[in-house]
């Protein structure tokens, strides 16, 4: 039998094609969701399309570059205003560097552990997905700035997220809104511990088991607890916006707002060698915590 | 009266004699187009300009499934859906699925849609583009991310008035260089 020339030959049908990837593509979805198999293929793709990313994200840095050589004007503004709040957090500096000088003689007395210090690298928001929705952004530093999955994204108000995804030279940061991210805190006000966990819709907050009876308040700071040892204490995570009480359910419905704000800077901060870093299996697994109080029920059956 | 179905026919010999005979295009074309789509993706837009984004990588996908079936496959689909995925922080697959409905779908009507210009493909384009969204949304339900708001949809709607843009710009380098007549 003689084969039909070239031009006629078109391989397997369009449908029999889109069998085989419709299946290769739910076997690889399945894989990715439920296992670590495919995060080094990730990361290849990462490392490849990073030069592209760096290309689109240049005229935004020029333009960026130009504004700031055109507005002289608004310049001298800024400089005055950053001079007079050099001055005064100055002066707080100080006062920081002597309680922290006394701190550390007083926990030398007390025979407390050493709280290590924090390094921090700056890094420019590269890329926010195409959809709005998901939960993450892409950050311009990577392995080779020292950054690994499990640290901690800040901007100068307060918490943004958590790293999941180290690239060479990038990174990605599950931001606290992400509906299975969740973040030890306390309320500053009266040092309630709880966790918060993202809605997962709005740029919402959610303290979920909170009883009916707790001391909350509208406007209540939340700050780190540094329970579990991935987030250090004391970093503003939100503020409670909304309390509503329903007699149907055991637990109030409790909303925040994240205090700081992903869409107003371009700079953040990662927290590089945070007090303990051999806790970031946990943070792998961000449900960990509402599993939880799960095996507390269980132990207390018996 | 001569029986016909409708009194202003559509589609007229005219329509099958003009119709373009492109080259087929170098495979070094498609590749820079869909790199330069993945940039044009890439561009980090806020807010409103981020949602209202078409989809390019989509749409340079469809053209060439329409006009040059020959040229790509299912496979480029595959990859440019993995490559998406890195990108958009997804779960890898999602959008490999997508594109590979896309391009089976363009594969199978590119020859009724190379009937019609640019402007009439738009709905065709409007639907297959809603299609490639839906999947990419519900597949992320049935992993436990949640149903996004009704307007993300309408990057599919600028997609498809992007589609002549881009039809025109993606046609220009494959400008037939004979006359029909002549060959």
């Amino acid at each position: 039998m003689q084969t039909p020339p070239r031009f006629f030959r078109l391989g397997p049908s369009p449908l029999a094609k889109l069998f085989f990837f419709v299946l290769l593509s739910i076997f690889i979805m399945i894989a990715d969701h439920r296992s670590e198999l495919l995060s080094e293929v990730r990361r290849v793709i990462g490392t490849i399309i990073y030069p592209l990313q760096q290309l689109a994200h240049t005229p935004f840095q020029l333009r960026n570059r130009l504004e700031r050589y055109v507005s002289d004007f608004r310049l001298i503004k800024e400089i005055d205003f950053l001079r007079r709040e050099y001055l005064t957090s100055q002066y707080k500096f100080f006062q920081l560097k002597a309680l922290t000088a006394e701190n550390k003689q007083l926990r030398a007395l007390l025979g407390a552990a050493q709280q290590t210090e924090i390094e921090v690298v700056l890094a420019e928001i590269l890329h926010t997905p195409r959809d709005p929705f998901n939960r993450k952004i892409t950050l311009n530093k990577g392995n080779t700035s020292g950054v690994k999955e499990g640290q901690v994204v800040i901007d100068d108000l307060g918490v943004i997220g958590q790293v999941t995804q180290v690239y060479p030279w990038t990174s990605e940061v599950t931001l606290i809104t992400d509906k299975d991210h969740s973040v030890p805190v306390q309320i500053a006000r009266n040092a309630l511990r709880t966790v918060i966990s993202g809605a997962g819709r709005n740029n919402q907050l959610e303290l979920r088991f909170l009883s009916i009876n707790a001391d909350v308040r509208n406007g209540d700071l939340l700050i780190t607890s540094g329970i579990g040892g991935v987030y250090p204490a004391g970093l503003p995570v939100g503020r409670i916006t909304h309390i509503e009480y329903d007699r149907s359910r055991e637990f109030a419905r409790i909303i925040c707002a994240p205090v700081a704000g992903v869409d107003r800077h371009r700079q953040v901060l990662i927290l590089i060698a945070s007090p303990l870093t051999t806790f970031e299996e946990k943070t792998k697994h961000p449900d960990a915590h509402a599993t939880q109080p799960n095996q507390q029920t269980q132990s207390h059956v018996p | 009266m001569p029986l016909s179905p409708t009194n202003k026919p559509k589609v007229t010999c005219h329509d099958y004699l003009g119709q373009e005979l492109p080259l087929p295009a170098k495979s070094s074309l498609v590749y820079l187009s869909l790199i330069a789509a993945i940039l044009l993706n890439l561009l980090p837009f806020e807010n409103m300009a981020a949602i209202l984004r078409p989809d390019f990588v989509a749409l340079a996908l469809l053209y060439w499934s329409i006009h040059q079936p020959q040229q790509t496959g299912m496979s480029i689909a595959f990859v440019m859906g993995l490559i998406m995925d890195v990108i958009d922080a997804s779960i890898m697959g999602q959008h490999a699925l997508a594109y590979c409905l896309l391009t089976f779908f363009a594969l199978i009507l590119h020859r009724r849609l190379r009937m019609f210009n640019a402007f009439r493909q738009i709905p065709a384009v409007l639907w297959m583009l809603f299609l490639a969204q839906i999947v990419v949304f519900l597949t992320g339900t049935l992993a436990g991310t949640y149903f996004p708001e009704w307007y993300v949809l309408l990057s599919s709607v600028t997609g498809a008035l992007f589609w002549p843009l881009i039809s025109i710009i993606l046609g220009k380098f494959l400008k037939q260089r004979t006359d029909p007549d002549e060959i």
